[in-house]
């Protein structure tokens, strides 16, 4: 662990720096349209914005308590077997997380179906955990959880609005679009229920985002 | 004639820097090399000299078109009044089709437009001409009783994701026009697909003579019906229900005759398409596990956008192959792929609009490996040389 730098200073618990670390993954950092992580899920159920959110708010939190708790320990993990033990934190929180759905909102936990079991796999928490956890104070790691748990909700809330809106009419479950609509001839967009479309959303997200800021934007 | 290069002469310092208009710069640019050769030269550099610019090759492409776009006009009337067992007078039939496809065409051009000349203005780059003929072809690939809206709908999808976001004409994967094409074909599946849409006014049963079903030659041979298909003279001439522009195959000879005389369109691709879909037509008839897949050469070529997609769609400049070599490649495996969705897939009657953008997808890497080979293959004989 000694070539790995670790946060030496005192730091206040809201810092700047701190606060930097719940909000740089919003937007410059995100980790869904910047870093091209976590993609899958992000198609899999932005079908409807219920899911959505709630599958955002379960990767919040594994991601920042998994942080929390590889941090505590990551001076006693050894190197060579660090991706197990990590995983093995990240696969209880997420049963944790998946049982806790089943109780409290078993439809939307029956929709989200693989999907909660998969954040295991989700490449975002093996990243943060690898790049920051490892070598940061608790703390720091835990805000560093919350803001790219965040960052990917984030994305994934407005994917799913777009979707459920034009594709079925609705905004969380919702009837938004009147029914003379439908009657002089709207159709819902079939295409927005399709998983291409969700790709193709982040897209335009990753677009508009990269046009606004042009630190993201290579050298020709 | 000469007054309006001279009304334009006139209004032009406005738009220039600093002029009142100068944001609109743009849109004046656009307007006057429309209507007149652009004066301006290069200063630096060898260029290419010839007397066409990309809008002169564009407003060929159009006057190629324009036999389709007639008959097609003309084909919506017939089977409106064939549908309701009438007889009508050339200038009914034709008035009536003029009615039903012209607003198709303003819609198709106006909303696609529209975002052209705000991307030009937002970038500040100059319009350009490439929509002239995606916004001619939209309403041809389209059934005559689509709703507007979703032509609007589908013309600015295709335009902002099929042609802007990769950096706009010139730069796009996909051809815009089939990428609207299957925009609704996927999220409007119910009002693309199905027996009743290609005839105007069709509702089932009302007011319909009997035996009239306004199903597509297509329709009746996946649903194994082979010896209900039009005569080969109707599937020539195109007295067929259909998308609007695809039913008659002599327009399209025509259209493709005016693209390889004038060196606009690329006999190797509509060649290497015929005989894509000759081979696979002939391997299934050897085959002939069913009834769709004993139908000749022939017909399967003449039914259907296959025609059509190969002459106007395959030989998109921009999104084909580059290389001699690789649009016979290309060429062949779209033909190849569209009789083969088409036979194999129920769910998806025409296979052409798949089996192009499939390609389009492919030309780049296609592209890549010739110019690989022949580099390899160079090497080599300079090597042997030395």
């Amino acid at each position: 662990m000694s070539e790995e730098k670790i946060i030496k200073e005192k730091d206040p618990w809201f810092s700047p720096r701190n606060f930097k670390l719940l909000k740089n993954p919003l937007n410059l950092e995100n980790p869904v349209t910047v870093q091209v992580l976590g993609i899958c899920s992000a198609l899999a159920v932005t079908v409807q914005m219920k899911p959505a959110i709630v599958m955002a708010l379960s990767v919040t939190v594994v991601t920042a308590f998994s942080n929390l708790i590889i941090a505590l320990i990551r001076d006693t993990i050894p190197s060579r077997i660090r991706i197990i033990v990590q995983l093995v934190v990240v696969a209880a929180l997420v049963i944790i997380v998946d049982q806790l759905l089943k109780a409290y909102v078993y439809d939307v936990s029956k929709k989200l179906s693989v999907f909660v079991g998969l954040i295991i796999t989700n490449c975002i928490l093996m990243g943060r955990l690898e790049a920051f956890a490892m070598a940061n104070k608790p703390w720091p790691s835990f805000i560093d959880g919350i803001g790219n748990g965040l960052g990917y909700g984030a994305i994934l809330v407005i994917i799913a609005f777009f979707r459920e809106l034009l594709g079925s009419g609705k905004i969380y479950g919702f009837d938004v679009i009147p029914k003379a609509f439908y009657e002089a001839g709207y159709v819902n967009n079939g295409l927005m229920i399709l998983p291409p479309m969700a790709l193709m959303t982040i897209g335009v997200i990753i677009w508009i985002q990269r046009s606004k800021n042009p630190v993201l934007q290579e050298d020709n | 004639m000469k007054a309006l290069r001279n009304y334009l002469d006139r209004i032009k310092p406005q738009f220039r820097e600093g002029g009142k208009f100068e944001k609109l710069h743009s849109t004046f640019d656009a307007f006057e090399t429309f209507l007149y050769v652009p004066d301006s030269t290069t200063t630096s550099g060898s260029h290419i000299r010839d007397a066409v610019d990309l809008k002169r090759t564009m407003s060929v492409v159009l006057l190629a078109l324009m036999p389709a776009l007639l008959f097609g006009i003309w084909n919506t009337g017939y089977q409106h009044y064939l549908s309701l067992g009438q007889t009508a007078s050339f200038g009914q039939i034709f008035s009536f089709g003029l009615w039903k496809v012209l607003p198709i065409v303003v819609v198709a051009y106006a909303s696609g437009l529209a975002v052209e000349f705000i991307f030009a203005q937002y970038r500040k780059h100059e319009v350009n001409e490439g929509y002239l003929v995606s916004g001619m072809l939209i309403p041809l690939v389209m059934p005559v009783d689509i709703p507007l809206w979703m032509v609007a709908v589908s013309s600015i999808f295709a335009v902002i994701l099929g042609k802007e976001a990769f950096g706009g004409t010139g730069m796009n994967v996909f051809n815009p026009a089939l990428l609207a094409r299957a925009f609704i074909f996927f999220a409007y599946p119910a009002q693309i697909t199905g027996d009743t849409i290609w005839t105007a006014g069709l509702t089932k049963g009302t007011g319909v003579i009997d035996g009239f079903s306004g199903a597509t030659p297509l329709a009746r041979a996946a649903s194994g019906a082979i010896d209900k298909l039009p005569s080969m003279h109707d599937l020539f001439f195109g007295f067929i229900p259909g998308s609007i522009g695809e039913t008659s195959k002599l327009a399209i000879i025509i259209g493709a005759a005016i693209l390889i005389l004038s060196g606009i369109g690329s006999w190797r691709i509509m060649v290497a398409g015929l005989l894509g879909g000759v081979t696979i037509t002939l391997i299934f008839n050897a085959v002939a596990a069913n009834a769709y897949m004993t139908i000749d050469p022939l017909t399967q070529v003449m039914m259907g956008s296959f025609l059509f997609g190969m002459v106007f769609m395959a030989t998109d400049p921009v999104t084909a192959a580059q290389t001699n070599r690789g649009k016979w490649i290309y060429g062949f495996l779209a033909g190849f792929f569209a009789i083969m969705v088409r036979v194999f897939n129920p769910a998806y009657p025409e296979g052409t609009m798949l089996a192009i953008l499939l390609m389009n997808t492919f030309a780049p890497l296609i592209d890549h490996f010739v110019i690989e080979s022949n580099i390899k293959r160079r090497l080599k004989r300079a090597k042997a040389v030395v």
